[in-house]
């Protein structure tokens, strides 16, 4: 089916966003756990302790610029009405 | 204390705003004569969603009224670490959107579904699996509805002093007015408003709450002397274990990827690039208004401890620390969570009576027997209808849709998640893995809930999704692969 094509770009940028998501995940366990769990020995970042700029504050602008990077670069443009034999959309 | 008419005033104005975007949008279903025509346009906008509708529709439905009010309260009493457990949610629009855009916009256009019970019955071929998809979107959506006309109520009361009453007829009727007059366009049109609103709200409470203490390392130094486990991954009291927060990376993680009111928006998109720009704006938002609003909360403790209540943190400190005006403006943000995850519902429902179920089985998909008129007519009353009774529900709340309330969250992951994703990627996915993954994760969750079992300290959806994929595999290979023509349809 000439179609298989598109479906098997779509398959790549799945995984593409699950690589992401898996990243993005393994950024948020290390940074949250990893600076210890003493509050007294905590250092600061603009105000915030450590694991929380990390965390919470890089990983999620770091996730969004990754995605745009990915989403710019990796993900293709498709034509999803695929026009079969005059059969158009209402 | 506060001037009550100078908070009430612009958002009336806001409200009556949105009610003429949605006279707008009953422009486009007037000019459809033909039945298919109208329900693909009243309950799908005529997939004319474009990059930046898409992302505000798919991130505002999800964003409730917990992610305003109830979740930045917990973040008050537990401090950093709940903010930790809100950034899991980050991902929500490109997850949704990438896992299942493309492939759900392509077989939308090829099988001409128009919601994800269209799309069930097109890959399943099965009444049961038709039947029960709409039977557990009807009864959790309306007791997810009540829940957030309640939450809204009860918020408006506190923050501007008018009853109960009056905030739930105010936004309550809003809502329902503009959801049956402008279907899916004037819902989607209305959440990119409401979307925007939620920004401003949550920038102008954040920047409010940070200089009224001090700046962050102020605010911070507070908070560690009234409990040093505040700023902490454990929360106050080590109360966020890890198998806890880790549950929710289920829950409100991937679990997500099951809920009908987010994945059904990726039927509705115009082409590709609107849906690589919606992940990209629609991440950012998110992460931008769970981050702002939870940081409210946890820093509001240093600014005003003391607050006994969870719910009312936000609400003390909208009132305390805003002036009427202001307030009023920051009350549109939560009222807007609220209703642009209503009117989402509210459709749905909709589409669920009149297309999926009077349409398929009554009229026999027969245009002739449901002609252009009655079906708008039809899907009007309906719409009306619905929100209507989970509006009089809501003046006086039914303990049981409450209590169904708790569970329909992770309920409609438990039914749909497996069909759903299965269906889309799984070539021997078939009707009988569907029909046992529905029940038996829908039995699942509630059993877990209600016994209060816990497997290592995770919560019920860890379980229950587990089971459900367990038993969607068995039946598929208990069941016969569907017919070829299916398979080809979706590419597998």
């Amino acid at each position: 089916m000439k179609n298989s094509a598109i479906m098997k770009t779509a398959k790549k940028e799945t995984f593409i966003v699950l690589a992401l998501y898996v990243l993005f995940f393994a950024w948020w366990y290390v940074t949250a756990y990893g600076f210890g769990d003493d509050p007294s020995e905590y250092s600061y970042i603009l105000g915030f302790p450590e694991w929380f700029f990390y965390s919470c504050i890089v990983g999620y602008v770091g996730v969004s610029f990754l995605l745009w990077i990915c989403v710019r670069f990796f993900f293709k443009e498709i034509d999803l009405e695929e026009q079969k034999e005059g059969e158009k959309n209402v | 204390m506060f001037d009550r008419a100078g908070m009430i005033l612009p958002l009336v104005l806001y409200l009556g705003f949105i009610m003429g975007i949605a006279f707008w949008g009953n422009t486009f279903s007037r000019k459809k004569s033909d039945t298919a025509g109208f329900m693909e346009e009243y309950f799908i906008g005529s997939r004319s969603m474009g990059g930046f509708v898409l992302a505000m529709a798919v991130i505002t439905t999800y964003i409730s009224a917990s992610s305003f009010v109830g979740g930045p309260g917990v973040a008050y009493k537990m401090g950093l670490g709940w903010i930790l457990l809100s950034m899991i949610q980050v991902p929500t629009a490109f997850l949704t959107l990438g896992v299942l855009g493309k492939r759900f916009a392509l077989i939308a256009r090829r099988t001409k579904a128009v919601t994800i019970t269209d799309f069930l019955r097109a890959r399943y071929n099965s009444d049961y699996v038709v039947i029960a998809a709409s039977l557990a979107l009807l009864v959790f959506f309306m007791a997810s509805m009540l829940a957030q006309f309640i939450g809204g109520a009860r918020l408006f009361e506190s923050i501007t002093g008018f009853s109960y009453q009056t905030g739930l007829f105010i936004f309550g009727i809003t809502v329902i007015i503009y959801t049956t007059v402008g279907g899916f366009r004037a819902v989607v049109l209305t959440d990119t408003i409401q979307g925007v609103m939620m920004l401003f709200a949550s920038v102008a409470l954040l920047f409010t709450v940070t200089s009224a203490g001090g700046g962050v390392s102020n605010i911070m130094d507070t908070l560690r002397s009234i409990d040093p486990d505040l700023l902490t991954p454990g929360g106050a009291g080590n109360s966020i274990p890890k198998p806890f927060i880790l549950s929710f990376w289920v829950l409100v993680g991937f679990g997500i990827l099951g809920l009908p009111q987010t994945t059904q928006k990726c039927l509705g998109f115009k082409d590709s690039k609107s849906l690589h720009n919606a992940m990209v704006i629609g991440t950012f938002v998110v992460g931008f208004v769970m981050l702002a609003m939870h940081l409210i909360g946890a820093m509001g403790r240093a600014v005003i401890p003391g607050i006994e209540i969870g719910d009312l943190a936000v609400p003390t400190l909208t009132v305390k620390l805003m002036s009427p005006f202001w307030a009023g403006i920051f009350i549109a943000g939560p009222l807007a969570a609220i209703m642009s995850t209503v009117d989402s519902m509210l459709i749905m429902c909709s589409a669920a009576i009149v297309k999926d179920l009077y349409f398929h089985y009554i009229a026999k998909n027969d245009p002739e027997r449901l002609p252009p008129s009655k079906v708008r007519s039809m899907s009007f009353t309906v719409t009306c209808v619905v929100g209507v009774i989970v509006f009089f529900a809501a003046m006086k709340p039914p303990s049981l849709l409450v209590w169904i309330n708790l569970f329909a969250f992770g309920g409609l992951e438990a039914v749909f998640f497996c069909p759903t994703l299965f269906g889309l990627y799984w070539r021997k996915a078939n009707s009988t893995g569907a029909i046992l993954s529905m029940i038996t994760g829908c039995a699942a969750f509630f059993w877990f809930n209600i016994t209060k079992t816990s497997i290592a300290g995770t919560t019920a959806i860890v379980p229950t999704l587990l089971i459900s994929v367990i038993a969607f595999i068995t039946g598929s290979y208990l069941g016969k692969e569907e017919k070829p023509e299916i398979i080809e349809i979706f590419d597998l």
